[in-house]
């Protein structure tokens, strides 16, 4: 009897825990590159007086935010106000249920992993309208109208590329899609070479799904000061941030995962260390995505809203529906090898 | 120890009582908003019934499309809406009879689903999925793809034709609109507007020294 309690309730919640702690520590050092690395693309320094090189200033930032008071608008919805930022966060944290680091390396290794994470993504757009509604102010609102619009319109084209991989893959569990990618020609086995506009599309409506630059209208400074969370101070304001930064981290795994074979490496078995899968290796393509969102962030202006929209729904939508008959062609004729064989 | 069965008809119970509840919220709360999100809880927790009853495939599929795209539709308008409340309330009575006698219909027409169900017992056999040993979106897909080609096929077709009957009602070709036109704006380049002029570089004649100046 204790043993079952044991193994149903404690072990699940420290596995839990050993998902969640590290993702928010992710998420600090995250923040301290993304300021880092916008820093070095400007020509300035970035953050380097809290700690060594500035590392602890991300923790710094946690603190103030903790410190501060949460200021409630007046007429403010007071429960939504409240329970906004718990809607956010939670489809956020949700996720990571499914993500696997590695072969057996899972929380949950449910068959349908893929539309879990649909489901879950499509959540957390009720925290940000809800944040924008209940704060009961002009640039909140707009600010979650065009968040709401946008997330809605690049779904369907996240959607139809997550489509693409399952035709390829067969099957939803996300385990067996990275299995799906493993071979003997290594690094040509990775979805990423059949379903390349397909890899490139889900990428870019990952960085729209979560209202990053240059997609990121929903925040536009310049227009409409900070969008659905202007009214947000201290704590409430710190889950907003997790949430949207847990949401990056989440998405550069799954492009790792979905295109680039996971935790597979890119070298021969016989390259000794390196030729080893690993969750190394995901973490290193899940880096190269992150970075990627930084990147984008420093280098290009913010599209206009109806450019989003036309891009959206004008050009990705069409591509995948296409690529969706391609990739069941490939599937259909043996053009393309699944699981090396 | 917790017994599995009981703890699944405890789940069970108190999945339906959220959803029963929130679908009680829906029609008597005041806040339009309010009766919105209640709506979005009694969908999450059907859901929850449905992943008990290991549909999990049309569980998730409704959380996907009803809560994560119409029910944010529905959110949107909802929000845009200048409702005085108490006007929403004036037709109560008036419209009660109606609701009622909906209302009774389908109590009638569920309960002789109910008993159509209840006499033939063989209806609800053991769940195929898991005597075929595969999971129930596997199943599903099976079953959509084989033996439902047909009526998948027609459903498939009768929605595409509502799409474009959607678009088509909705589209309205307003004269005395300058729209941009993408195609145009991509074949652009840079000669067409910017003229780099080369020309030699001017000094300006030295202004005279300040001391020297002579007056007219």
């Amino acid at each position: 009897m204790g043993e079952q309690i044991l193994n149903q309730v404690v072990w699940p919640i420290i596995y839990i825990l050993c998902i969640i702690l590290p993702l928010v520590i992710a998420v600090a050092m995250f923040v301290y590159w993304e300021r880092k690395v916008i820093g070095w693309m400007h020509v300035r320094m970035g953050p380097n007086k809290i700690g060594p090189l500035g590392l602890l200033q991300a923790f710094a930032d946690v603190v103030k935010l903790l410190l501060k008071e949460v200021i409630l608008p007046t007429s403010a919805n007071k429960v939504l106000y409240y329970l906004a930022p718990l809607l956010a966060l939670i489809p956020a944290l949700a996720a990571w249920a499914v993500v696997p680091f590695s072969d057996r390396m899972v929380l949950a290794n449910v068959n349908a992993g893929l539309l879990y994470l649909l489901a879950m993504t499509s959540l957390g757009v009720y925290g940000i309208i809800l944040a924008g509604w209940a704060s009961n102010s002009r640039y909140a609102l707009l600010g979650a109208m065009r968040s709401a619009a946008q997330v809605i319109s690049y779904e369907l084209a996240m959607g139809l590329c997550l489509v693409c991989v399952l035709v390829l893959a067969g099957s939803l569990n996300l385990t067996d899609i990275v299995h799906a990618q493993a071979g003997h020609k290594g690094i040509l086995d990775w979805f990423m070479w059949p379903l390349l506009p397909v890899f490139i599309i889900y990428f870019i409506s990952g960085v729209a799904e979560t209202n990053r630059a240059p997609f990121d209208v929903a925040e536009g400074e310049s227009e409409i000061v900070a969008g659905f969370h202007v009214e947000y101070s201290g704590s409430a304001f710190a889950l907003f941030f997790l949430a949207e930064y847990a949401n990056m981290i989440l998405v550069s795994f799954l492009a790792s995962i979905l295109f680039l074979g996971g935790w597979l490496s890119p070298f021969p078995a016989s390259w000794g260390f390196i030729g080893q899968s690993g969750f190394l290796w995901l973490f290193v393509k899940a880096f190269v995505f992150a970075f990627m969102f930084l990147w984008f962030r420093a280098s290009f202006p913010r599209y206009r809203y109806d450019q989003i929209m036309r891009l959206g729904w004008k050009v990705f939508i069409p591509i995948t529906i296409v690529w969706v008959l391609v990739a069941g062609c490939m599937k259909y004729f043996g053009w393309v090898t699944v699981g090396g064989l | 120890m917790i017994d599995p069965q009981m703890f699944q008809l405890v789940c069970f119970y108190a999945f339906a009582a959220v959803t029963v509840v929130a679908a009680l919220g829906v029609i008597s709360l005041r806040n339009t908003v309010h009766a919105v999100l209640s709506l979005v809880l009694t969908f999450f927790s059907t859901a929850c019934i449905w992943l008990l009853a290991e549909a999990e495939f049309l569980a998730i599929a409704l959380i996907v499309v009803y809560v994560g795209a119409v029910m944010v539709l529905f959110l949107f308008v909802v929000m845009m809406l200048d409702i005085k409340q108490e006007q929403v309330r004036e037709g109560f009575i008036r419209y009660l009879p109606v609701g009622i006698i909906v209302a009774l219909v389908m109590l009638g027409e569920m309960l002789a689903l109910i008993g159509v169900r209840a006499m033939h017992q063989t209806l609800m056999g053991a769940n195929p999925a898991t005597a075929a040993g595969v999971s129930n979106t596997e199943w599903l897909g099976h079953a959509l793809y084989t033996q439902f080609l047909l009526p998948f096929e027609i459903a498939a077709l009768i929605l595409t034709v509502g799409v474009v009957a959607a678009v088509v009602l909705t589209l309205r070709h307003r004269t005395g609109v300058r729209h941009q036109q993408a195609s145009q704006q991509v074949l652009v380049n840079a000669r067409d507007r910017v003229r780099v002029v080369k020309m030699a570089a001017v000094t300006p004649a030295p202004s005279p020294a300040p001391g020297k100046e002579t007056t007219p």
